[in-house]
């Protein structure tokens, strides 16, 4: 704890995890399906924003060789950056994909209330 | 009768749900106050050590994406691809309702022709400069689809053109496959790095690494496009 407090940007990691509490509290409490999807958002950035905020080292820059006499020991850990990269893109197809499936459901019940969905036969 | 005590019952619940969820931040929070995030090591610090010379691209990000972790990439675009196609086979059948209920006016419809090429033209300058500045396949074909996007919300009636797409989406994957299986065939490895280096900086160098991330923003551009035009126009 102590090393954290030392860290100048804990206060990002307290506002991702806030994004993630919300995300996950929104995800399990929620009726309505389409809540339920933005919530999963919510979450989905909390994730991408943390995996960001571990790469982050103060002071260095981002992994570019943009002009001369930049050495690598000057820059942030690449890796979660470039993972975070296609994980926006495939989130949003996953939401998309998520919110078609919500249309038929509103088609076929009528509702997209999850609790009267389940009591629903057919 | 019934409903106040069901009522009752989702809130005793969510103070449990929310009670769970708090415990489950502050344990990530401890977990946070071990890393040590003053340093990059592992992995990474041979990636960024080893960038130059091992690929000559200057954007260590797009290096790990398409050289690297190139056979990565290849899944996760195939995770696209399924995401897109299965929301297509989802809604397939929807009777598509055209109509906008009050017309944009005259300059959003005409500003938004010519702003479509610009678009276009930015999205194509990111993917092609994605291993010499922060761009690359990914974020230049999301621009490229929310130019896409503009033209359907500005303009009644506006289609676009599945063949087109379709075939841009399987040419663009084709390209990917075969550059990797012409790396297996010369070099012994899937993805192989075949083409001459050049110098870093230039916009022809880092070998594979253009053409491949070219691909993967025609194919981002078009698999985004059409679950755009998938998703739009179904409201009844």
């Amino acid at each position: 704890m102590k090393a954290l407090i030392m860290n100048t940007h804990y206060i990002v990691f307290a506002g991702i995890l806030m994004l993630m509490v919300i995300g996950l509290f929104g995800a399990l409490t929620k009726r309505n399906l389409i809540k339920i999807l933005i919530a999963l958002g919510i979450l989905d950035t909390g994730i991408n924003l943390f995996f960001i905020a571990i790469g982050y080292v103060t002071g260095k820059t981002a992994p570019i060789f943009s002009k001369q006499g930049l050495s690598s020991g000057n820059m942030v850990d690449p890796v979660p950056q470039a993972l975070v990269l296609t994980a926006i893109v495939i989130g949003v197809a996953v939401l998309a994909l998520g919110l078609s499936i919500v249309i038929r459901v509103y088609e076929h019940y009528g509702t997209l209330n999850v609790s009267k969905i389940k009591k629903m036969r057919g | 009768m019934k409903k106040p005590g069901l009522k009752k019952r989702l809130r005793v619940k969510n103070i449990f749900v929310f009670l769970i969820v708090l415990y489950f931040g502050f344990q990530m929070f401890s977990v946070i106050s071990f890393l040590d995030l003053n340093n990059v090591k592992g992995v990474a610090k041979y990636y960024l050590e080893n960038d130059i010379k091992d690929t000559q691209s200057a954007n260590v990000v797009t290096s790990i994406v398409v050289n690297y972790r190139g056979f990565d990439t290849l899944g996760e675009v195939t995770v696209l691809f399924l995401a897109a196609t299965g929301l297509g086979a989802i809604l397939s059948g929807h009777r598509k309702v055209k109509k906008q209920k009050i017309l944009a006016n005259t300059m959003l419809q005409y500003g938004s022709k010519p702003l479509l090429a610009i678009v276009i033209l930015f999205g194509a300058y990111i993917f092609i400069h994605g291993h010499l500045s922060p761009g690359g396949g990914f974020q230049g074909g999301t621009v490229i689809a929310t130019g896409f996007l503009m033209m359907l919300l500005a303009l009644e009636g506006y289609e676009i053109k599945h063949g087109y797409v379709k075939w841009t989406e399987s040419l663009a994957g084709l390209t990917f496959v075969t550059v990797g299986l012409i790396g297996l065939v010369l070099l012994g490895s899937f993805l192989a790095n075949f083409l001459p280096l050049g110098k870093v900086g230039d916009l022809f160098s880092a070998g594979v690494i253009p053409i491949i991330y070219v691909a993967v923003g025609f194919k981002v551009g078009s698999e985004l496009t059409g679950l755009l035009d998938n998703m739009m126009g179904v409201i009844e």
